[in-house]
Formats: C-alpha cells, structure tokens, sequence
C-alpha cells in the first residue's frame, strides 16, 4: 500500500499521457503520407479520399487538361450548400413571411447580407462554370468511350444545376421573382399551344398537368412558394448529391481523365523534384482471366507517368477551393444580390426578365413559347446526350480541338453561328415574322416556323455539311456544338442587355421610353 | 462436370437440367412482382402532388360601374386582372391575363399591350402582333342591379358576349 501508486493506476496515467497520440494514431491508421504505401492508404483509407484513385497520371495535373472547372463547380455547389443552410435559419418559406424573412436576412441577420450574396454568387458562377466545363469536356473530346455515360450524366447535373437556380429564384417572393415564376410556369403549360391549336386540350392536357403539379394550384400562390422551396431544398439537392456520387466514381472507374494515347511523350520526362513518378515497366507481370472486363486494371502496363493523388490532386484540389472561394466572396463583397420591391400580381415588371442565363431562351420564347420553352431546350439536351454515341471515332481524344478540322474549323464554326444567330435575329427585329405580314396566320405555322426553329435548322445542316465535308461525325459534332455555344451566348447577350419595355429591341438602356 | 447431353427418347434423369428451371421460374416471378409493387407504389406516391381540390380564390366578384364610364374606356377593379367595358351593346369583361405567358396586359388606345413579350390585341382581344396564340379571354358577365354586375373569372364566353345594361 504504501510503496507508491498501484501498477493498474500507473498504467492507467501512462494511457492518460499517450492518449491524444493514440486517438490520433487510431483515426489514421496509415500514418503520416510520407512514402509510397502511405500515401496510398492515406487516399484509400479515408471514406472522404478514397473517391479518388491513389495515384493520378501527370496529364491529369496539367492546368490545360481541364482548367479545373469541374472542381469550379462542385465547390461553388458546395458553398451553395453551406449558405444556403445558413440562409435557412431564418427564411419562412410562406407569402407574408418570405419577403419580410429576405429583408431581415439582408439589413438586420449579421453577416445576413453577405450570407444571401454568397449563395447568389456561388449560383452564379455554378451556372457558369457548368456550361465551361461542358465546354471543356466537349472540345477536348473527353466524352469518348469509355466515359460516354458519364457525358450524359453531366448533361443531366447541368439541368439539375439549372432547375436548382431557377427554384431559388421564387423564394425571396419579390417582383423579379414572382414574375420570373409566373413566366416559368407557363411555359411549363405551353404544350396547350399546340393542344390547343390541334383543339384535343380537353382530352389530352400535359401542359395544365405540369403546371398543376408544379404550383399546386392554378395560380402562384403559397402551394407554389412551398413547392419551390421543397424542390429547392430537398429533392433537387438530394438527386444532384447522388447523380455527383455517380459522377464521379465513373470517372474514376472510367480511367481517370481523358488523355491523348501519347500523352508520355507529349508531356516529357517529369520535373526534377517531383516525387515520386513510376516510369519503369513493372518488375511483375500478372495474369487475369476474365475477371474483370475492359481496359481496367491494365494488364502488362505499368502506371508509368502517375503522381500519388496525396498530395498532388488535394493540393490541386485546395487551390481551385480556395480561387472559387475567392471569387465568390470578391462578388459578394462588391455586388448586392437584388431584391426588389414585393411581390404584386396585378403589375408585372416592365420588362419582366428572368435571371440571365434564362434569357436566351426568353429571347426565343418571345418568339413562341411552346418552342422556346421546351421544344427547342429538349432538343438541345437530347442532342448533347448523343453526341458521344454518335461520334465514335478514336482521333483526337483528351487535346483541346481534337480531331479533324481542329482549331480552324472551330474558329469556322464560331463566325458562322455568330453569323446566323444575328442575321436571323436582325431580321425579324427588323422586319417581324409571320403575324406581321399575315394576320390570320394559323397558330401551329407560328409555333413550328419561327426565328427560333430556323436558327436550328440553319445550324442542322451547316454541321451535316461539315460532316460531310470532312469526312467525319466529330467535325460534325464540333460544327453543331461550337453553333449552339454560340447561339446560347448571343440570345443572352440580346435578352440581357438590347431588351427593354415590352420587349422592345433597344440599342441601350439609356433608349427605354420614362414611364 | 461429367454431364453428358442428353439425347431424344431418354427418359430425363433427375439430375438432368429442365427445361425452365423451377428455381428460375420462381425467381423470375418473385422479380416480377416485385417490380410490379414497385412501380405501383411509385405512381401511388406520384398521385400525391396533383391537388383534387384546387385551393385558388373564389374567381367571382361583383364589380359597380361608373355611370360616367366612357364607350370602349376600361374599367379596372382594384385586386383583379379584369377590364370592364360598358358600350351601347352592352357590358363586357376581358381578362389581362396574356395568353402567351401569363403577364398582365395593359389597356392602351389601341387595345392591349404585354409588357413581357411584346404581344399586342386590339380592342376585342385579338392578337394583332407578338407570341400570344390565343386572343384574351372574355369572361362571363351577369347582371346583377343597376349598374352592377357579377363577372366570372373562371368562366369564359365567345368572343363579342355582351350583357346587355
């Protein structure tokens, strides 16, 4: 008893003591990512990491590959998710409380204001860098096999990402917003257009079913704002959450990123300093029967040029947060996200125009709404899914303007759909359409020939006469897509800035008419 | 390992494969109706959003006109998207909602204007420019005292009804 403490309680102190290296040591088991096994199992043993491969080839790393414009958009969506939770503590998602919850939000909640700037923000440039990266995969020819699905599920992120920024725009429930989903649900009812026209509305009605389950209700109400805001929420982020999932485990188990079949030697020997980069073939080889299928695992091919993803992806990774936290904050800083005066339902906005990459289609919707609303986006996203199933070719894969035809087509391609887009839209600025020429014109004539139809059909067979021309279905592609890019950005451009009272073509702001 | 085919006129061993495999017969029952309660569970779930009863306002309102109202001027009752025309053939009310996107539509000397897409009507409700598809609506219109009537939102009438004063 008396010869000092017991041996159990100095056992017990000694623990006390090793504890905090003990928890640590527990919780990463592998230990500090210092050698190679290390910074394997710091990748594969850690439920957040082990999404990546543990090691990544250098084209990977190269900035050119991809500008880092997906990683652009995931963290953009990721700080969306994080104000948006923050902004969810005091929003009441109901008529009477909405607007005045969004007036507390911007000038009593401290950091309130900042908070709703940074989820307008990070929305913003979400939108953008989706429609880049898009761009990126698709001019870079990275949709090829075997990454065909994943193409297709990025298409389906864009429109999630898209339906996501329009369902938040109701919520403030001022004017811009309630005249934006008033216009949106619309063209949600605008298959009556055509139903209407063919006279068949009372026994076949898609469009008042769209726009009864979208509003709960015949008009923009609460039904609607609740609706919005569950959407907005849940459902729409859970589906985007899970499709991302998917994302990107295929492109992981696609091979990594697309690169050239010469990439080695495009890249040349790695910088001095560079740890650690496998360029040896393997000392082993192994046999494997018909266990898997495929191109992966590679068989008698070593992992030459590849880096351990720890740490040369995270610190990738980190910087791309880091530049997209940034920006964000330098345009929540900078520039109020706009809140307007109440919602009224008897005065519209003159003009009343939606957020800014919506206005291209509300360019093309002033033409028809049943067309510009839904035909023509339909189109384009079922055109953008097939792209990879229809250009099969090898040529090309994981270089910027691959393939045949190459950077001069692409510069072809841009003057002319610039070319297009503003003949057409000068033309019936100028001179109107059909209704102005021909009163009595049959509806369904308006719906199926306007700018909008002949903008598309001009692209159409400018990229089959490409196609053609070249002898090759990725010219034809790079032809139609490079048209569409194009499009898109000038009806924005028209919408946004040449648009005014009644939707009226104005050179300038200064030009609108005082009311 | 060792099967051997088996050939015609053998009476089948029990060992012998069947033809359809009870276990893969039973199987494929089991994934059907499975699939079946899945996808009429789903369509039971997806009933839920489409509202029976719709939880709009009554669209019915009275509306007293002015005894000074001019022929063809606009009657605009606060709180509705409604003109009210008083002429010698009688009362009659269009709706300002367009009918191209559901906007208000303003009444101007010509007719009436969208501010958001431009669409124009004349006096009657008629496109006369723009992506509208359909003229306004005129809606139904009672006499209910002098000089006041009941106009029906949710009820549509020909073009050209009018309720005689």
């Amino acid at each position: 008893m008396s010869q000092g403490s017991p041996p159990a309680l100095r056992r017990l102190l000694a623990n006390l003591r090793a504890m905090p290296r003990a928890f640590w040591e527990t919780a990463f088991r592998s230990g500090k990512p210092t050698t190679d096994r290390t910074r394997s199992a710091f990748v594969f043993g850690n439920v957040f990491y082990h999404l990546h491969s543990a090691r990544v080839h250098r084209w990977s790393l190269r900035w050119p590959t991809t500008w880092g414009l997906g990683l652009i958009t995931f963290w953009s969506f990721a700080l969306t998710v994080v104000t948006g939770i923050l902004l969810m503590f005091y929003y009441m998602p109901y008529p009477e409380g909405a607007y005045e919850s969004m007036k507390d939000i911007q000038f009593v909640v401290p950091t309130g204001r900042l908070v709703r700037n940074l989820h307008r923000w990070a929305c913003n440039v979400m939108v953008v860098a989706v429609f880049l990266h898009m761009a990126r995969v698709f001019y870079t020819a990275a949709y090829r096999a075997p990454r065909e699905f994943n193409w297709v599920a990025g298409i389906l992120l864009m429109a999630l990402t898209l339906a996501l920024a329009f369902t938040g725009y109701l919520l403030p429930w001022d004017q811009l917003a309630y005249w934006a989903i008033t216009i949106g649900a619309n063209i949600a009812q605008s298959p009556r257009e055509v139903t209407d026209a063919l006279g068949v509305t009372h026994i076949f009605d898609p469009g008042g079913l769209q726009k009864l389950l979208l509003l709960g209700s015949e008009e923009v109400g609460k039904e609607a704002l609740l609706r919005f805001y569950l959407l907005h929420i849940m459902i729409l982020p859970l589906v985007l959450v899970a499709l991302l999932a998917v994302h990107f485990w295929r492109i992981r188990k696609d091979g990594g990123l697309a690169r050239p079949d010469d990439a080695g030697q495009r890249l040349g020997p790695p910088p001095p300093g560079t740890y650690p980069v496998f360029t040896e073939e393997p000392q082993k080889t192994y046999q494997l029967a018909a266990i898997v299928r495929g191109r992966t695992p590679q068989v008698s091919q070593g992992p030459e040029n590849t880096l351990p993803a720890m740490p040369h992806v995270f610190y990738a990774e980190l910087g791309v947060l880091m530049f997209t936290v940034f920006l964000c904050m330098l345009l929540a800083v900078f520039w109020d996200a706009p809140l307007k005066e109440l919602a009224n339902p008897q005065v519209p906005e003159n003009p009343a125009k939606a957020p800014w990459y919506f206005l291209g289609l509300q360019e093309i919707v002033s033409f028809s709404a049943f067309t510009g609303g839904i035909g023509i986006p339909t189109l384009c996203v079922i055109a953008l899914g097939l792209i990879p199933y229809l250009d099969r070719e090898r040529d090309g894969t994981g270089l910027w303007f691959g393939g045949p035809g190459g950077v001069r087509l692409f510069l072809g391609s841009v003057a002319f759909g610039l070319a297009a887009v503003i003949g057409v839209e000068a033309f019936a600025i100028q001179f109107g359409w059909l209704r102005e020429w021909w009163l009595d014109v049959p509806q369904l004539l308006v719906t199926f020939v306007n700018p909008g139809t002949v903008l598309v059909l001009i692209y159409f067979l400018y990229s089959v006469w490409v196609a053609r021309r070249y002898n090759s279905t990725r010219a034809g592609a790079l032809a139609v897509f490079t048209c569409f890019l194009c499009g898109f950005i000038i009806l924005t451009i028209i919408g946004t800035y040449l648009r005014g009272p009644n939707w009226e073509f104005y050179w300038s702001q200064a030009d609108w008419p005082v009311h | 390992m060792t099967t051997k085919p088996s050939s015609a006129g053998e009476t089948r061993s029990r060992l012998d494969p069947e033809a359809v495999a009870r276990r893969d017969f039973l199987g494929l029952a089991a994934r059907c109706s499975a699939a079946t309660a899945f996808l009429l569970a789903t369509l039971g779930l997806a009933r839920l959003p489409k509202t029976a009863v719709l939880p709009s306002p009554s669209k019915k309102f009275r509306v007293t006109l002015p005894e000074s109202l001019p022929p063809g001027e606009p009657y605009q009752p606060p709180g509705r998207s409604v003109a009210v025309f008083r002429d010698e053939d009688g009362v009659y009310a269009i709706s300002k909602i367009c009918t191209h996107l559901g906007c208000i539509v303003n009444p101007v000397p010509t007719g009436f204007d969208c501010p958001c897409h431009g669409s124009r009507f004349d006096a009657k409700g008629d496109v006369i420019r723009g992506p509208a598809p359909k003229p306004l609506d005129w809606l139904a219109v009672a006499r209910a005292a002098d000089n006041t009537y009941l106009i029906d939102e949710g009820s549509t009438v020909p073009l050209g009804t009018k309720e005689m004063a």
